[in-house]
């Protein structure tokens, strides 16, 4: 995993509560052993027709949102399946930050163990942000992990509360399970008293 | 100090605990699919590591497996499934392959086992896990990269979540399941009611449910949102184990039920939030919208966007009825099914598959129907046929079809066309989730069954007193 401190980028908007990871990337495609490449399936059967053709109305689709690495959200977004190909779909994508008033769990600790920020805010401030974003032309936003604030389109900073175990390993982009090694005494003590050795 | 179920659960197993940061927690059983562990095993074979723990592992086929018999036609879930067979022999783990005659959704044969057990911690890449908490156990969802922490070091960092107490009471009124009670709570708190809670299920309702139906509650846990579900485990947990593969036998036996007895919350044990539901005056529950949340009586009707106030929600249920192809007000027993689908990890045990027989015994399927059902476990299948279940439904016009997730997903040759209609015991009416462009309504295996009979959904309390098809 690549350190990762601070996100500075185009912001897309797609203002709806309860997005599904099954939305997210459709199980059509979670029949790859990769872990890479699902960035063109992302949102596929809202972003394409039956013809592969983009469809204009989805929101992503806008050309002022192309390119994006900053997603602001509606609440609980990522809710239902545990499959991790969501988080690696929008990071192959583009996108660093996804920004919501809440999240599915499962989906907000598969971010954090590929070094996607999956960010909470309350749901007045998302909109605030939602409403600053220029939908003609696009907007920039920075995404600060090093000081945990976001500075909005307009120049504005909110903090933002964040797992510290998990900052601390994207800041320095640290193999978690190479941590979690170090505690292999631990791991061994606890099996021997427990019966499990 | 009083604690509650999932206290005592957790606490049994922190490894450690740094002051304000994440728990490493020690996992008793792993369960393994396709889908979910492929990534998981090539990155320990990159990293050079082994999995710690092979004997507390377990891996069965569910997702990917065609459910009418021959080979596996589609390459990319035939490469899935093989590397599976790679890996778990590669690494030394137990596969329960198609053909083995254990095989099946891999929260249906964890308990049919005695794998699942009260107390114990227990994970599997795949958000349905929940289900396994009917046992008193603590069990999650995780994603792929913690699949592979949970093979290379048996544990797993969590932050410790907030409590809650979902008191189910009353009585549950006849002709209505579990899965009825719990798609009538979710329509009540929402689909995010239950995020970054542990639920405990409780109450007299669910003290008087079998082991099957109180599966069917805590496996939609995870669809109101919630880290996990857990029910306190009591005679009728025991009961169920008693005797299976890999429950304790003889002396160790009576000892297990001996420390599984000091589980249950203790009465005056403190939970984050407490809320109370009765489920005395429910009715049978039918799926109109996108989301298991978007729920109704089948004696009521498709709900208008316009009288919701949260314009969030109501921008939702436009979408939703747009994508259904349903009307406001439109009544739902006046709504027609092209499918009929009885299966998936909520709703594919032996009592399920009863429950819908009864129904169905003696009568026709709808002409304008195609009705599947496919059992949960091979051995769920054999027992049915033990019992004559199938020549039920068989004789009655459904398909009786081998045992995996089949159309609860779609990953497999088991799919709605677009703008299909299906009537489904499974547990999410995602857009696209049983095939791009099909419309999902979640009901019980009743109201399936009764359907699937009559091409549109039914009271099953009333069915005797409907016209019967010809």
């Amino acid at each position: 995993m690549k350190p990762l401190r601070s996100v500075t980028g185009r912001v897309a908007v797609l203002d709806r509560p309860d997005v599904d990871t099954d939305q997210i990337i459709p199980k059509q495609f979670l029949k790859r052993i990769e872990r890479t490449g699902y960035g063109q399936f992302l949102f596929n059967d809202w972003r394409f027709d039956d013809d592969g053709a983009e469809r204009p109305g989805f929101e992503l689709n806008r050309p002022e949102f192309r390119g994006a690495s900053i997603l602001l959200t509606g609440r609980n977004f990522g809710c239902g399946s545990s499959r991790e190909h969501a988080a690696w779909a929008l990071q192959d994508h583009g996108f660093d930050v996804v920004v919501a008033p809440s999240f599915g769990d499962i989906f907000r600790t598969n971010a954090g163990k590929n070094g996607m920020l999956a960010i909470v805010l309350p749901e007045r401030d998302v909109e605030r942000l939602m409403e600053n974003v220029d939908l003609d032309r696009g907007s920039e936003m920075t995404v600060d992990l090093e000081r945990q604030v976001i500075v909005g389109p307009d120049g504005g900073e909110i903090a933002f509360a964040f797992d510290a175990a998990t900052r601390h390993r994207i800041l320095n982009g640290l193999d978690e399970i190479a941590l979690t090694l170090e505690h292999e005494d631990a791991i061994t003590a606890y099996e021997a008293s427990h019966g499990l050795a | 100090m009083p604690k509650t179920l999932f206290e005592k659960v957790w606490e049994r197993h922190v490894v450690f605990e740094e002051p304000d940061g994440p728990a490493l927690l020690y996992v008793d059983l792993h369960l393994v699919h396709e889908v979910t562990s492929a990534q998981a095993f090539e990155g320990l074979r990159l990293a050079g590591r082994d999995v710690r723990r092979p004997d507390l592992t377990v891996a069965t086929m569910d997702h990917n497996v065609p459910t009418l018999p021959g080979p596996i036609t589609d390459p990319m879930a035939k490469a899935q499934l093989d590397a599976l067979r790679a890996n778990t022999a590669e690494f030394g783990v137990r596969l329960h392959a198609t053909g083995s005659g254990h095989e099946g959704i891999v929260h249906v044969i964890g308990p049919e086992l005695g794998l699942t057990q009260p107390g114990k911690t227990i994970v599997c890449g795949d958000s349905h896990t929940s289900t396994h908490g009917a046992f008193g156990a603590l069990a999650f969802g995780i994603g792929t990269s913690e699949v592979e922490h949970v093979l290379a070091t048996q544990t797993l960092y969590q932050q410790r979540p907030r409590t809650m107490r979902l008191e189910l009471a009353g009585q549950l009124p006849p002709g209505l399941t579990a899965k009825d009670m719990i798609l009538g709570a979710i329509g009540r708190v929402g689909v995010d009611g239950g995020v970054g809670y542990v639920v405990e299920y409780a109450g007299d309702a669910v003290r008087a449910l079998s082991m099957e139906q109180r599966m069917t509650i805590c496996n939609m846990s995870i669809e109101w949102g919630a880290r996990a579900g857990m029910i306190a485990p009591d005679d009728t947990t025991f009961a169920y184990l008693e005797g299976r593969e890999h429950a304790p036998a003889g002396r160790d036996w009576e000892q297990a039920v001996e420390d599984w007895r000091t589980l249950p919350s203790d009465p005056d044990a403190a939970y984050d939030t407490v809320a109370v539901i009765d489920v005395g005056e429910l009715a049978p529950q039918v799926t109109w919208g996108t989301n298991p949340g978007m729920v109704v009586p089948v004696t009521g009707s498709v709900p208008d966007p316009a009288s919701l106030d949260d314009p969030d929600a109501r921008l939702a249920a436009e979408r939703a009825l747009a994508y259904m192809d349903l009307r406001p007000g439109q009544r739902i027993e006046d709504i027609r099914v092209d499918r009929v689908f009885i299966g998936s990890c909520t709703n594919s045990r032996i009592e399920d598959l009863r429950a819908a027989a009864a129904v169905v015994a003696g009568r026709r399927v709808d002409p304008g129907v195609t009705a599947l059902v496919v059992p949960g476990s091979a051995q769920i299948r054999r027992q049915a046929e033990d019992e004559g279940l199938d020549r039920v439904f068989l004789d009655a016009g459904f398909e009786w079809r081998l045992a995996g997730c089949s159309m609860c997903l779609g990953m497999n040759p088991d799919i709605l066309s677009p703008g299909e209609r299906c009537a489904s015991t499974s547990n999410r009416n995602f857009e696209g989730r049983q095939g791009r462009g099909g419309r999902t309504h979640l009901v019980s295996p009743q109201m399936a069954a009764a359907a699937a009979l009559h091409g549109r959904f039914v009271d099953v309390r009333t069915l005797d007193r409907e016209p019967v098809p010809a």
